[in-house]
């Protein structure tokens, strides 16, 4: 027996507590720290970065879930953002005035008016964004590849235009004008849709949106590592790896590929119910296309299956624009006395600048999982010699 | 020892005009490694495909271990106690070979969702007996060397072995194994067969579709030769050696 009893996969940059206990633990306080004083440091260059900041952790939440369905068990999902838009409206719905507006018969039941709690509501949206999950799952469960991505577009697509159009007969989305007045998060009488005093300085409620959102990601991270450890997460990349011999070892495809599905969207429905609360303002324009693109380019762009890729890939993509829209205009001014080029189209060309250089030089991702055990170029076989197959050391591709 | 594992009897397939398996039975006893063999196109692969449950027979009864089962999905017949390996190896390539034998558990074992997200203790203890149940079976095929590299990099040699180990894992009632030897060398499939033999002393059944006759022949218990789809012979491997029938289609009329 030559196995050293430590953890099966190759070594990450950060140390695992079952590892190395002592590098892990101070790992973990020196980040606390950094992301605990994070929101003061960028408040500094005013509350904006803090908004920021608060989006790029929701984002990092809806691609670690849209991680578990394309990462871990290799089901491409274009309609991802469908999931954020059930649990926003999810929230949106059973925390504003609308209801009670336009259903007298509601508000009759509710003389208070509808302010259901976040709290009762993550699982809440978590548990509907999952139903709906499996509701796209079922019918896409013997298609790959190009074909699950045209369905799972089409599923996106139908829950936006939905959206868009359930006012009438019945007004129960409010149509293209969205709902408004949303409920911010509350913790008893602490709201933070209001500004709060901290250490005698008053704070915008973005801060503590800021720790809210933190907190969640942190349960999700840590969610997530886990799932990729466990028997459920190895089923799931078993059957990205190869279906059938997924199958053939007992693992019954149609029910772990529902669970990818569903799981992955319930993160999707919670970061949506977050949206809502943070917004107090949603419409199906939040949920388009081209959002689903963003998440899954997040997802791609990081590492796919690697979580602090995944992690890294969301922070970078959502405050990269922004850092974008405040410094390009006051760069090229300062340059060339006058702005060349306008900052959304400086980003659109950057992104596709660097969408192809990612594809080029690092096709698995800026920060892929680390890889273990590959043998020395000089070792495998050339493609070309059909030498002896059973030469040691050949990779069989 | 003569406890039957499997037995199968009157396995018809077609496919359109082509009848691909005419009424094949098999019975195999316990412990024993069991050759199914026949010239190429003689049904082979199918009959194994059909056992395993990639394909659906027209008719046929199957028991295995004294439980009949019907093979309608791959999964379950996994589950009912057939691991199979693939002639043309399927492994989970960018995964490691430890975390490719310990899916292979994953049929045995019952932790959920749930359990893997508040790590119960439940959770933890069946994971730490995964991993040992996989890292004793990696040692035992040889390669737990390789444990913590990806499949893919592992040498072909090895990665049949991993297959085999991955199959291991899943506590078969009987073990399929389809061409393992396919494309090795020769001190390749020494070791194999040296491996064959060891699955069989920890008191396995084997049942092995081979095309080297002579791996079948110093290796298996009983012999069955499939040629256009009918069972032409069964018996010792020297028994079928003689067979008039077995002779003629391998070597064609003339030698007859």
């Amino acid at each position: 027996m030559s196995i050293t009893p430590i953890s099966h996969r190759p070594p990450s940059l950060f140390p695992r507590l079952a590892d190395n206990p002592r590098a892990a633990i101070v790992w973990m306080l020196v980040t606390a720290a950094i992301l605990a004083a994070l929101p003061f440091v960028v408040g500094s260059f005013g509350n904006a970065w803090v908004r920021i900041l608060d989006f790029a952790l929701l984002y990092v939440m809806l691609a670690l879930g849209l991680n578990i369905v394309v990462g871990f068990a290799g089901l491409l999902d274009l309609g991802y953002i469908a999931f954020y838009a059930v649990g926003a409206y999810m929230y949106g719905l059973l925390a504003s005035p609308h209801l009670t507006e336009t259903f007298p018969a509601i508000a009759a039941l509710v003389p208070g008016g509808m302010h259901v709690p976040v709290w009762f509501v993550i699982p809440l949206a978590g548990g509907l964004a999952a139903f709906f999950g499996v509701l796209l799952g079922a019918p896409t469960l013997k298609l790959r590849g190009d074909y699950l991505a045209i369905v799972t577009l089409g599923f996106g697509e139908i829950v936006r235009i939905f959206m868009l159009n359930l006012n009438a007969p019945l007004n129960l989305t409010n149509g293209p004008q969205g709902i408004n007045l949303i409920d911010p998060i509350a913790f008893g009488d602490f709201s933070l849709g209001k500004r709060h005093e901290l250490f005698g300085v008053k704070y915008a409620g973005t801060y503590f949106y800021y720790y809210v959102f933190l907190g969640l990601t942190v349960l999700t991270i840590v969610a997530c590592d886990r799932l990729q450890d466990s028997r459920i997460g190895r089923a799931w990349m078993a059957i990205r790896e190869d279906e059938i011999a997924a199958k053939a070892m007992g693992i019954n495809t149609r029910n772990i590929k529902l669970l990818a599905f569903a799981m992955g969207a319930s993160f999707g429905g919670v970061a949506g119910s977050m949206f809502a609360a943070f917004q107090g303002f949603i419409s199906p324009e939040s949920f388009s296309l081209t959002e689903s693109i963003v998440v899954l380019a997040m997802v791609v762009l990081g590492g796919m299956g690697h979580i602090p890729g995944v992690v890294f890939g969301a922070v970078l993509l959502a405050v990269f624009p922004e850092v974008l829209r405040y410094t390009a205009g006051p760069v090229q001014t300062a340059l060339f006395g006058h702005v060349i080029v306008d900052a959304e189209v400086l980003r659109m060309l950057i992104y596709g600048v660097a969408m192809v250089a990612v594809m080029l030089l690092r096709p698995k991702g800026l920060w892929p999982a680390p890889v273990h055990g590959v043998v020395p170029k000089k070792f495998r076989a050339k493609p070309g010699d059909s030498g002896g197959p059973g030469s040691s050391g050949e990779a069989v591709q | 020892m003569s406890e039957l594992i499997l037995h199968v009897s009157g396995v018809n397939k077609r496919f359109g005009g082509l009848q691909a398996l005419g009424d094949v039975s098999l019975d195999i006893t316990r412990g024993q490694i069991y050759g199914l063999i026949g010239p190429n196109g003689a049904g082979k692969t199918t009959f194994f495909n059909v056992l395993t449950g990639l394909y659906t027979p027209d008719t046929g009864e199957f028991v295995l271990g004294g439980v009949p089962y019907a093979p309608t999905a791959v999964h379950k017949v996994a589950e009912a106690g057939i691991a199979r390996t693939f002639q043309n190896i399927r492994l989970f390539p960018d995964m490691t070979a430890l975390e490719n034998v310990m899916v292979g558990r994953h049929v045995r074992t019952k932790s959920g969702l749930v359990r893997a997200i508040f790590k119960t203790r439940f959770e933890r203890e069946e994971e730490a007996d995964i991993r040992q149940r996989a890292e004793e079976l990696l040692d035992f095929v040889g390669i737990a060397r390789y444990a913590r590299f990806q499949a893919r990099t592992l040498s072909y040699g090895d990665q049949r072995r991993l297959e085999i180990a991955r199959a291991l894992a899943t506590e078969p009632k009987l073990l399929a194994l389809d061409e393992p030897a396919a494309g090795m060398n020769a001190t390749e499939k020494l070791q194999l067969r040296d491996l064959l033999v060891r699955i069989k002393a920890e008191g396995r059944t084997i049942l092995l579709i081979e095309h080297d006759v002579k791996l079948v022949m110093g290796l298996c218990d009983r012999v069955t030769v499939l040629d256009y789809g009918k069972v032409i012979a069964v018996g010792a491997p020297a028994e079928v050696q003689k067979n008039a029938a077995v002779i003629e289609a391998y070597l064609g009329g003339a030698h007859a």
